[in-house]
Parts: C-alpha cells; structure tokens; sequence
C-alpha cells in the first residue's frame, strides 16, 4: 500500500448528502474478480446517460475538475453496501482523499485498507471548499496527514482529527494482516482457552 | 466489583485477543460467512502472500448474489457471473472451506442460512463481507459487514483490529398493531433517527416491542440498522432465540445444549449499565410505512402523502426535488394512489417463512393486478422447502405470483432480475437507493403484507383493512 503523508491536488465537487456505495459503483461491476480497473466504472450511472455517453453536467466530467485527486463531498459519504469495490474504483480513478462532513463506517474502513484517506470537516468547511472549486480554476487544495491540516493557497486552512494508529497506517501504508500476525501466539492461547462451539 | 455492562460489552471484552500497544484491539472471531461477490480479491491476496486460512472450519460459504432464481440448472447466461461463480468454488475447494453450493440443499442467502443452519449463536463475534451481516445480532450476537480487505484479514487471522463503537439503546414501548410489523418498526426508527443517525453505535433493541417479536421479526429489525449507519444491533437472547437456535444442524446438542443455554442466559445488559445514546420508540403509534424517496429515511405512513417541501436548507429542498425527480412522483400525491409495476417479496430483510406466510395470508384468494408483475424469492432452499410443504407456493402461483429459487435477487440485481427504466416495485428488500434494483427503476420499501397488497391492488393499499380470505 501507497503511503499517503502529505499530498496536494486538484479538488473535484460533488456537494450531495447519502451518496451511497452503489451510486459510486452500481452492482454490474461488481461481478469482476479483479481489484484493479474499476475506475472507468465509478459514478457509471451518473457519468454516463442511458445510451452510454458522457453527461457533460456531471461535475466529474468537467474539464475543470479532470486529473483531481480530493473529492468533497456531502455527509454520510459511502453509506449502504459494504462493497470495497467502491473504493478500488475511487482510487483508480485517482482520488487519494475525500472530505466531507461525515463518512459510513464500513466505507471508512475500507478505503484505510487502499491508502485512501478520509478527512472529516464541518458542514461550513466543506461547503467553502465546494464553493472554492465551483469558483476558482484549478483550484488545490493540500492535504496535509503528517500536520493533520487541509490548506489551499488562498488563505483557507483547517485542523482534521483522525485516529492515531488509523494515522500511523496511512503513513507508513503498513500491512496490517503482518501487523496481527506478530500476535500469532495470543490468538493460538486465545483459541485454545475458546474452543470452536459449532457442533 | 466490575461496572455494570451492556451486552455489546460483554461480547466485546470477551473476543479481546489482546490490546497492543499505539494500535487497535484485535478483537476474535467466531464465525466468517463468506459470499461470491466480496471474496474473490480476499482469496487472491493470501495466495499471493502464501498465508492460508487459519481456521477453516469457522468459515462457511454460499453463492447468493449473482445467483439466477430460474429453475436451478438454468446454466448461468452472464459468464462474468459464472466465473465469480466457479472462482468462490475453486477457492473453497484450495482452503478447505466448506461451501453451500447452488445445488446444495442448504443453499440461500447468507443471512438467511447462518441462523438456520444453527451457526449463528448468541454471544458469538460474526462477519461477513456484506452490509447485512448486521442481521445475526438478532441472537444477541455481535455481527458486522466487512470489506474484502477484511475478509482477507479474517481469513488469514481470525481476528480484526477493531475500535470499539459506542452503545445506544433502542427502547421500544408498546405493541406492534395488526397489519405492522417488524419491517415498519425498522423504517420507524430509521425515520426517527436518520440514515447516519446511528453511525458510531452498536445498537441494542429492547422493550416489550422487541421481546413479543419472533427471531423472523428481531432479524428483520437488526438487518435494517445498518440502513440508519450501525456498526451492528443486537437484541438480548431469551426464551424465544433459545427456542430457534434448539437442534438446528450447528447448534450445540445434549449436554452441550445445556451448558451453552446456561451461558447464554448471562447475555444481557446488567441493571444501570450506562449507554452513550438511548432513544424511545412507541410502537403502538406506527402504521405500515413506505418509503417515496431514494434513502430509507425518506418514509411516510401508507395513509400519508408524497411530503411538499418548503421551509429548510436550499441544499435539503434540491435534494428532495432531486429525489421527487428520479421517483417520478409529484409532492403532495396520496401514497395510496401511486400504482406499482413489479412486485418483490424477498431478500435478507424480509424472506423468511414467516414472512412468506404473511404474504401468502394477504394473497389468499386474490389474483395479482393484470398491470403487475409479482415474484416471491424465498430466502433459502430450506425456506423453499417448508413453504411447500405448507402450500405456500400453490396460494402465490394460484394468485399469479412467480415462485423462485433462493437467492439475493432483485434486491440488488446482480443476476438477471432487475427493473427497467422507470419502472415502479414495491420491495420487501432494505434500499430504494437509485438504480439499486436495476438502472432508472423505482423502488419503494415495504412488508412483506404490504408488498402482498400492492401487487394485488396495483397500488400501495392499507392492509390494516384487507379482507382476508
């Protein structure tokens, strides 16, 4: 996995509330038992019209946000399925972190397992943000997971919190099924003293 | 002297491995029930990690989502499918996995076969990599959804690290009305509290609500939490899980059956245990319910109305047009006036026998709309069985119901029963999000009853006054 320490790129808006894991990859694509090449699928239902084509009043699809890496977007972002295909096709499209007031639990897990880091500001903070990329051309932001900061170079800045071990990972992009297995004897103990109860 | 505990707790502190230090509990697990859909990259990463799975026989599979509910032996048109298929088949096979294959007997839906079988037990640690695993806390067990990264971590340890969610209480007070049922109860408190309104928490129903519910009922209100953000819900065990979980195939026998019934019984929330959120529910005020918009807060009574929208946030009015939009339906319709396309009785909401029976009770008698096409998907192969045995299925067919094979279905359309366009389905299943059910299709969640009566009236219709037959 990708460490992610401090890393600034072009923010891309997409200021709705509840968007859940099967807007941001429909179940068709969930069929591939791949983990790559998902991201020419993302948002596929409101990207493309029912004949296939481009919706040019997608934000996504807008020249101005092409080649962003941060999403903003509204709270209680990747709500429903727990399908961590969401996530590979966010990565794969290129987005390394996304904001917003308030992430699923399930969604937020999985994209620490990818390097994808969420970051959790305000309802105001992520609305200037919206307004920001709207209003200014390749508008950046930086995101900032050494400091815990998010700034732009127009004077905007603001404190995110995270957990540290959550943190830790990211930064280093540890393997965390290697981290557990150094407790390989507390779980062989732990399994001896807890016998399997299926008869 | 320990402090008082919530069950949550309990089960908690009981599957701690270990707390390292600067880093996350690593909490065990009991059980892992894997599907086709998220574990294919799972199974890939240990192999190219050349780790095995370090307790296969703590780990059962089954085929659901992509399964087609056409006669079984139908072969597989999709080869995308079919090769998700063959792939979970293969990986069983490599790991030493036991698999409830499609011409298994035992075959169905994940959340339906786990307590069936007897796997799901109270006090048990359970996963799977599905959002719905939230279902199993109905034994009062503590059962999460997990992503494939997980479910490799699963595989490979047996444990997760985990950061422990905070407890709420969910006091239900009253009865449930004729006509209301669990499913209702669910879309009630998700109303009452929002689609994130419980996101952080582990969930423990209770009340007299809870109690009089069958574990059909308490699994169809755990199954739903996850549509209000839970980490998990859980109801305490008692006389009535007892009852369930008794001689299923899995399930601790003879002496063993004593000694775990004893232990059992120490499951629940210790008098003055202290919660981070508790909210009051009074179920004798709630009348079936259905959901207009495209998230399952966005429910109203089947007496109500499309709600009109003026005062809020400009960003709330554009979502609801938004919504109002896609459902193609006008603010201020009555609900009872919307008609329906397609009816679908199934999923791991609402699938069981005794959600069948409910079902086939409404549509004893009556033929289904000529505007509407209904089918019924039983939850499992065994469900499919003792609904036969019971005529169930001659009721449904004899009405103009499709009878099926199990499997996930239409509630999530990843094999070949979806909606078209712009077609309108009253659902038994636990998300109306857009294109869930097929691209520009409009669900609206219901009961199983109410599902029932949809498809015969061809509109939504207050069951509370069908005439039975």
């Amino acid at each position: 996995m990708d460490p992610f320490r401090v890393h600034t790129g072009r923010v891309a808006p997409l200021h709705r509330a509840n968007i859940d894991t099967d807007q941001i990859i429909p179940k068709q694509f969930l069929k591939r038992i791949e983990r790559t090449g998902f991201g020419e699928f993302l948002f596929f239902d409101w990207r493309r019209g029912q004949d296939g084509a481009l919706d040019p009043s997608f934000s996504l699809n807008q020249p101005r946000y092409s080649g962003a890496s941060l999403l903003v977007a509204g709270k209680n972002f990747g709500c429903g399925s727990s399908r961590e295909h969401a996530v590979w096709s966010l990565a794969d499209f290129g987005f390394r972190a996304i904001i917003a007031p308030s992430f699923a639990d399930i969604f937020a897990n999985n994209c620490v397992k990818n390097g994808v880091l969420t970051v959790v500001l305000s309802e105001a903070q992520v609305e200037e943000i919206v307004r920001k990329a709207e209003q200014i051309p390749a508008y950046e932001l930086t995101v900032d997971l050494e400091k815990c900061k998010v700034h732009d170079r127009q004077g905007f800045s603001a404190s995110f919190q995270i957990d540290e071990f959550t943190r830790h990972c990211l930064l280093e992009g540890l393997d965390e099924i290697g981290l557990t297995l150094q407790h390989e004897s507390g779980i062989a103990a732990y399994e001896a003293a807890h016998p399997l109860r299926l008869a | 002297m320990t402090n008082p505990r919530t069950l949550f707790d309990k089960i908690w502190d009981e599957h701690i491995v270990h707390v390292p230090s600067g880093r996350l509990p690593l909490l065990y697990i009991d059980l892992h029930l894997v599907h086709e859909v998220t574990s294919p990259q799972a199974f890939d990463g240990l192999r190219a990690a050349h780790r095995p799975v370090r307790q296969p026989q703590r780990t059962f599979a089954t085929v659901d989502h992509n399964v087609p509910t056409e006669a079984r032996g139908t072969p597989i048109l999709d080869p995308i499918a079919g090769l998700q298929i063959q792939t979970l088949q293969r990986n069983c096979n490599e790991f030493g996995i036991p698999l409830f294959d499609l011409d298994s007997p035992d075959q169905g839906i994940v959340h339906v076969i786990g307590p069936e079988l007897g796997l799901t037990q109270p006090g048990m640690t359970i996963v799977c990599g599905d959002s719905h695993t939230s279902t199993h806390g109905a034994f009062g067990a503590l059962a999460f959804g997990i992503g494939t990264s997980e479910v490799e971590h699963v595989l490979a340890t047996q444990c997760l690290p985990q950061r422990k969610s905070k407890n709420m209480l969910i006091s239900v007070s009253g009865r449930l009305g004729e006509g209301v049922t669990a499913k209702d109860l669910a879309l009630g408190v998700i109303r009452q509290i929002g689609t994130d309104g419980a996101a952080g928490y582990v969930i423990e129903y209770a009340g007299d609500a809870v109690r009089s519910l069958s574990m059909e009922g308490r699994m169809t209100l755990c199954n739903m939490s996850i549509e209000a953000g839970a980490r998990a819900a859980m109801v305490a065990p008692d006389e009535t899980t007892f009852a369930y979980v008794k001689k299923r195939r899995f399930a601790p026998q003879g002496r063993d059956w004593d000694q775990a019934v004893t232990r059992w019984r120490s499951l629940s929330s210790d008098p003055g245990a202290i919660y981070d959120a508790t909210v009051q529910v009074d179920a004798s005020q709630l009348a079936p319910l259905v959901t207009w918009g495209t998230n399952p807060g966005m429910v109203v009574p089947v007496t109500g109305h499309v709600p009109v929208v003026n005062g809020g946030a400009d960003a709330d009015r554009q979502a609801i047009t938004r919504m109002l939009e896609y459902m193609g339906l006008e603010a201020g319709t009555p609900i009872e006036q919307i008609a329906v396309d397609r009816v679908f009785i199934g999923s791991c909401t609402n699938s069981r026998l005794e959600d069948l029976r409910a079902a086939a009770r409404v549509a004893k008698g009556y033929r289904v709309s000529a505007k509407v096409r209904a089918m019924v998907v039983p939850g499992s192969q065994a469900v499919k069985r003792e609904a036969e045995q019971e005529g169930l299925h001659r009721i449904f067919q004899e009405a103009g119901f499709e009878w099926r094979e199990s499997g996930c279905s239409m509630c999530l359309g990843m094999n070949p029963d979806i909606l078209q366009p712009g077609e309108r389905c009253a659902s038994t299943s636990n998300r109306n999000f857009e294109g869930r059910q097929g691209r520009g299709g409009r669900t609206h969640l219901v009961s199983p009853m109410m599902a029932a009566a949809a498809a015969i009236a061809g509109h939504f219709t207050d069951v509370r006054s069908w005439k039975f037959h």
